[in-house]
């Protein structure tokens, strides 16, 4: 059994996300679409507080609230006048899109019912760890280890911040 | 009442079909960007709710998120470096008007 609150905060956190998410692909603006990404990725970082991963959360807020977004705003600010809308869409893609969209939706969601006995599975308390565990985890070679990818992704960066400086140098 | 893992999912499902009506439907360069955030961060949220309701025990879903929120913050700086090439050559951003580069 569940308390109230949590409940409150989940139906808030749920809402939030349907409700802005349909906003972000159907708005004319696009500074206000970015703006409801925002709250798209806020709400987001709610779920994650509320199952218990608050670095998870704190991570999201960081890179996604606090670095993607900025990158959007720029991006748009150096691109577009503002005020300006986009222009309303032939039907024929506009149709493609719904349609597409509904028919993944359906796919997912037929999955989903099918596979109700999972719904058994109510949240249990999950063993504490601290940050200090999640640094040996993924820094070491074991079995559940993560040195691998944290080195791949180090090399991606590495490779996205010559491939940035590349592309955006005037030449 | 209790919280179930399809109380996560659906919000996450309906989330991932708003990002693939956007990426068809939209003509914006940095628009379909956005709509590629929406994805990936459905995808994101399936991660976490898996893991944390099926195997609360292990920590794997909350590494994947870890990784792709780190590849999906490279992806987006890359792609809008490109953007603002194009609209730097173009001095538009909207893929009807950018047909050089297609074929």
């Amino acid at each position: 059994m569940e308390s109230v609150g949590n409940l409150i905060v989940y139906a808030v956190i749920a809402i939030a996300i349907i409700v802005f998410s349909v906003l972000t692909v159907t708005t004319r603006k696009i500074l206000r679409s970015a703006t409801y990404l925002l709250f798209v990725l806020f709400a987001t970082a709610g779920i994650y507080f509320q199952l218990d991963y608050e670095f998870l959360g704190a991570v999201q807020i960081a890179v996604y609230a606090g670095g993607i977004l900025v990158l959007f705003v720029f991006a748009i600010m150096l691109t577009h006048q503002p005020g300006r809308d986009a222009q309303l869409l032939e039907s024929r893609r506009r149709w493609l899109g719904i349609l597409a969209a509904v028919l993944g939706v359906a796919v997912c969601a037929y999955a989903l019912f099918s596979h109700s006995a999972m719904c058994a599975a109510t949240l249990g308390q999950i063993p504490d760890f601290d940050i200090a565990q999640l640094g040996h985890w993924l820094l070491s070679t074991d079995k559940y280890g993560y040195l691998l990818p944290f080195e791949a992704i180090s090399i991606l960066l590495l490779a996205c911040i010559i491939g940035g400086v590349v592309i955006a140098r005037r030449r | 009442m209790n919280l179930n893992i399809l109380m996560y999912l659906i919000p996450s499902l309906i989330m991932f079909g708003c990002g693939v009506y956007g990426f068809i439907t939209r003509k914006n360069m940095i628009a379909i960007m956005i709509s590629l955030e929406l994805m990936l961060n459905a995808v994101d949220i399936n991660f976490v709710v898996f893991n944390r309701f099926l195997f609360p025990g292990q920590m794997e879903g909350m590494f994947f998120t870890l990784f792709a929120i780190a590849i999906a913050a490279a992806e987006t700086a890359l792609a809008l470096a490109i953007i603002i090439n194009v609209f730097r050559a173009m001095r538009n951003v909207d893929i009807t008007d950018i047909n050089r580069l297609k074929f």
